[in-house]
């Protein structure tokens, strides 16, 4: 028994952060819609890096929609100077988009749409680049009556698989991991869809990454305790705690000027001349990587530090 | 940049990419290559690997690599394997029968022992755990190593493995690391041979670090 805690008590957890990327820009919805750009992906990525995040994901938004992951550029241009695990999600439809995403710098794919459509494609890619390399990205909506149903195409069309039956079809089609995404949950601060989690993390053996939600750092606590979460994936807390201007502590937007350093001039950049308000909009109590690692390693759950 | 030939196997395994940025971002260009030629040519060779034991094995075998590499190490040159790179620098491994390994350093690999019950962790090993010096190794056992000069009480480096290795000489592991049910050796060590089972180019600053000092070793 004695052994055992010391077990549970010595594996760490994985805190991940999450950035949704359309073409250069770190865009953030609210349940996958109202995409605002924050900044530049890039810029974001490497203030993670040295922040001290486990890894990154770089989940292109658009690219399923254009059957294509545009997010080799980004990849390639950070490789040189971001050197902790990162998976690249989006858009990626076979075995040679596999190899350019990971030859560009990648240590990990996340598929989703395309492994719905053609289930050989986790089984094939898992033998040819190994399980470690290959992510299942399930996207999930929990409909009243409690169904989880797995969305397709970044959050635009239904399935009417249930993600549940999903998780253990990808466990046995040799993935290494399961990124779990709830899309009721997305952006809202509201925290962690537990049960979905708990549920589907102790019904496979392989990690389940949980996604979507965290919006207080007590979140972070609960997803691993209650929702049995092998890894915990953020974006908004994050993003809005590093998005701060460079100057002054107030999200109120007083002046005009971009928070980011990089001149940014597409997308939805309202946001960031103007705040929307300020921090009404914000759905999250931001908060940086550290501040959530030390909170968990008071909590008894060990992060790197 | 350092005018040293370092030559990273070429295992056909992505990964060997973030491999070789991470010793540019140390200062070396390296060469990836699976010509013989160049590796008996190498003045430090880096043996990366992802995947099974026996296709790892086997891909060497092919590419006549084996004596070549036992060579290389037996002159006396650097080599430094990374994660399945390390277990192939073993006697033997249990993965899905029992296969040979190179040899280089006495020992063999091993799955990591199962949860005692459910819930407890999962197989693979995946994610960011410690490095420690082995409890009755010699306390400056990391110099003159890839450890050298890194802080034993807090050194973390990233894991992805389902098998470990276990050196037939206590004093030829020079890290540890807990996982599971499982004290396994991180780093390994004979003479000029050194293995580590994470990923030291995912590793961020520390992994740099180890990397850095793999140049810096004499060969």
């Amino acid at each position: 028994m004695e052994l055992i805690e010391l077990a549970m008590s010595r594996n760490n957890i994985r805190l991940i952060s999450r950035l949704d990327i359309k073409g250069p820009n770190l865009i953030k919805s609210i349940q996958f819609d109202g995409h605002r750009v924050l900044g530049t992906a890039e810029e974001f990525a490497e203030i993670y890096y040295n922040e001290g995040v486990d890894e990154l994901i770089y989940q292109d938004t658009v690219a399923s929609l254009y059957k294509r992951n545009s997010l080799i550029e980004v990849v390639k241009n950070m490789a040189g100077k971001i050197f902790i695990p990162l998976t690249v999600a989006g858009g990626i439809r076979s075995i040679n988009d596999i190899r350019n995403i990971l030859r560009a710098g990648a240590d990990k794919v996340a598929i989703n749409t395309a492994a719905i459509e053609n289930h050989d494609l986790l089984y094939k890619s898992a033998k040819v680049f190994g399980s470690q390399c290959i992510v299942s990205s399930i996207e999930f909506y929990k409909k009243e009556n409690g169904f989880c149903e797995v969305w397709v195409d970044y959050g635009r069309e239904p399935t009417g698989i249930n993600a549940l039956e999903w998780a253990k079809k990808v466990e046995d089609l040799g993935v290494g991991e399961i990124l779990l995404t709830s899309i009721k949950n997305d952006g809202t601060g509201n925290g962690f869809d537990l049960e979905t989690t708990e549920k589907i993390s102790s019904s496979v053996t392989i990690p389940v990454i949980a996604c979507g939600g965290a919006g207080k750092i007590n979140h972070f606590i609960d997803v691993v305790k209650i929702g049995c979460a092998d890894a915990v994936a953020a974006a908004s807390i994050f993003h809005y705690n590093y998005a701060m201007p460079k100057e002054g502590h107030t999200m109120q937007f007083n002046n005009k000027e971009l928070r980011m350093g990089k001149e940014i001039d597409s997308g939805n950049i309202d946001f960031l001349k103007f705040g929307y308000g300020g921090q009404r909009a914000i759905t999250v109590e931001p908060s940086s990587i550290t501040a959530v690692k030390e909170l968990m390693n008071k909590n008894a759950i060990n992060t790197r530090v | 940049m350092s005018k040293q030939n370092i030559v990273i196997i070429d295992t056909s395994i992505a990964n060997i990419f973030n491999v070789q940025r991470a010793f540019h971002k140390v200062g070396v260009n390296t060469k990836i290559s699976n010509k013989k030629e160049e590796v008996l040519n190498a003045d430090k060779i880096v043996l990366p690997g992802v995947g099974a034991f026996s296709e790892g094995m086997a891909a060497l075998k092919k590419n006549n690599l084996i004596v070549a590499i036992k060579k290389a190490a037996n002159d006396g040159k650097p080599l430094l394997g990374i994660c399945l790179g390390m277990q192939m620098l073993m006697t033997t491994s249990n993965e899905d029968g029992v296969h040979s390994g190179l040899d280089l350093i006495k020992g063999c690999v091993k799955r990591f022992d199962g949860p005692v019950k459910e819930k407890q962790f999962k197989i693979p090993h995946y994610g960011w755990s410690q490095i420690s010096t082995p409890k009755l190794a010699p306390a400056n056992i990391w110099d003159n190593s890839i450890l050298s000069g890194l802080n034993n009480e807090n050194l973390f480096c990233y894991f992805v493995h389902s098998y470990f290795v276990k050196t037939k000489k206590p004093i030829h592991t020079i890290g540890e690391t807990f996982y599971g049910n499982n004290l396994f050796a991180s780093v390994i060590k004979n003479k000029n041979v050194t293995g580590c089972q994470f990923h030291p180019e995912r590793s961020s600053t520390d992994g740099l670090e180890i990397i850095n000092n793999f140049v810096n070793i004499k060969g």
